[in-house]
């Protein structure tokens, strides 16, 4: 018995975004889907996790806290909330440390939460080239330990870490990454569990539901069975532990 | 460091030669930068099937920021327009894509190319910290690697280097570089000078290009259509 996901609950639907991260504690590992930007944000639930007030976490996104400071990946509408990203966890004090991919954007003025923790010695951050990142998230949530790869090598990536050639060429060895907690962001949710996602929401999202102990999805509806055609389910309900629907005319995307 | 010869090209000249190079309905990636203004200068009659990391393969031009869709984006955060056989997937299949060499070409930013194709273009050093994003990936497994950047730095020391002194996002993955005096190409024996900017001899490129070149046999004018 691994104690991944349980055996299925009655009902995986939740009322509001403080019950459903509730039970977090401090020192939890947080996966948060999407790839960065508004689409796909699980951010309803990253703002409750704020509000929860716990500390010591690990984040573990792709690009990770770059919009508040450059507008990446939103709108700019007069009617469009400013922009939120995973730095918040970061200017809280909640977050000790992010694995990510983007984790600063190219200017420095003004500084991001996540370079401004960093510079100041209060986080630690891992940056993983993003395919191999996904692809560790993905074995994770697929009963993989670990993968050679061809990206890294030769780079300060490879240091520390095993390699072996294969026809001639040379590979790394990456452990697969796991998570306490994942928050995934899509369209549509039946009550059980599976997940139907628009455009290139879906990004991070789907491996992350694997791979985490608990799925916690925000979504904009909640459907009966039969309410997500079979041929559009993109994240399994197997993998989905807790479902929580956005309040209609949420202004955050 | 003497004069310049001639004033150097402009980015979107870089850009706009860089698109030359693009192949009919290829698979391109097009990094931030320099490298996102080469959608808008395809010459007339290419059509190409972008890739973005964040898991979108067919769309159109990149550069409609602020305005359209947030479900609908690029990796560079625009948001680009639907069109007809557009597909969208998660970035397990992207980066499968990419890693598995289905990418036909990317053109990349540079901070520093040595003469081996070694590439820096993730972390300035004394900054320490840095995004790697889809770029090693990308630089590692592409089919083909241009980098499109300025020939020097702003204080004008070169940027094709001996050795890079930053960190590298992949070693002897570059192919083409592309620059506002010239266009070199890196093979094994070294790397060939294949075209120059208006004003510009052999000499004055090598003026300010750390490894020495050599001068192709094809050798001619920086080529804007």
């Amino acid at each position: 018995m691994l104690g991944y996901h349980q055996a299925m609950p009655v009902s995986k639907t939740i009322d509001n975004f403080n019950d459903a991260v509730a039970d977090i504690p401090s020192g939890a590992s947080i996966m948060i889907g999407g790839f960065g930007g508004a689409g796909g944000q699980p951010t309803r639930l990253m703002l409750a996790l704020r509000d929860l007030g716990v500390d010591d976490l690990t984040i573990i996104g792709n690009v990770a806290g770059i919009s508040a400071t450059t507008h990446y990946g939103w709108r700019e509408g007069a009617d469009d909330p400013k922009p939120v990203d995973q730095g918040m966890f970061f200017a809280s004090g909640q977050a000790s440390k992010i694995i990510c991919s983007f984790p600063v954007p190219g200017t420095t003025n003004p500084l991001s939460e996540i370079e401004k923790a960093w510079r100041a010695g209060r986080a630690e951050v891992e940056i993983v080239p993003q395919g191999t990142l996904i692809e560790q998230i993905r074995a994770a949530g697929a009963g993989i330990p670990a993968f050679y790869t061809p990206t890294g090598v030769g780079t300060s990536v490879a240091e520390g870490k095993e390699s072996r050639e294969f026809d001639g060429r040379t590979y790394l060895l990456e452990k697969a990454l796991t998570g306490d907690y994942a928050f995934v962001r899509a369209q549509k949710a039946d009550t059980h569990g599976n997940l139907q996602y628009v455009g290139t929401s879906r990004a991070f999202g789907p491996a992350m539901a694997t791979a985490a102990k608990i799925t916690i999805a925000e979504v904009d509806e909640i459907v009966d069975p039969g309410g997500i055609d079979a041929e559009r389910v993109g994240t399994l309900g197997a993998y989905v532990d807790r479902i929580v629907q956005r309040k209609a005319g949420d202004p955050y995307p | 460091m003497t004069r310049d010869p001639a004033p150097r090209l402009s980015r979107t000249d870089i850009a706009r030669r860089a698109a030359l190079d693009l192949p009919d309905g290829g698979i391109v990636n097009l990094g931030i930068g320099i490298p996102a203004l080469c959608s808008n200068l395809l010459p007339e009659g290419v059509e190409l099937r972008y890739h973005a990391e964040n898991g979108i393969l067919g769309f159109s031009e990149m550069n409609t920021k602020f305005d359209g869709d947030p479900n609908i984006m690029d990796a560079g955060g625009n948001f680009p327009k639907l069109v007809p056989g557009m597909a969208f997937f998660d970035s397990v299949e992207s980066f499968g894509l990419i890693r598995g060499g289905h990418i036909d070409v990317t053109v990349l930013g540079g901070l520093q190319v040595s003469d081996k194709g070694d590439l820096a273009n993730w972390m300035i050093p004394k900054r320490g910290i840095g995004s790697i994003g889809g770029g090693m990936d990308l630089a590692t497994n592409a089919k083909r690697v241009i980098v499109a950047m300025e020939h020097t730095t702003r204080d004008n020391k070169p940027k094709i280097v001996n050795q890079c002194s930053f960190p590298l996002t992949a070693p002897n993955c570059v192919d083409d570089i592309i620059t506002d005096i010239a266009v070199i190409k890196v093979k094994t024996q070294g790397l060939f000078l294949m075209e120059a900017a208006q004003g510009w001899s052999p000499d004055d490129v090598q003026a300010i290009t750390e490894p020495e070149f050599i001068v192709s046999d094809d050798f001619k004018p920086f080529q804007t259509a």
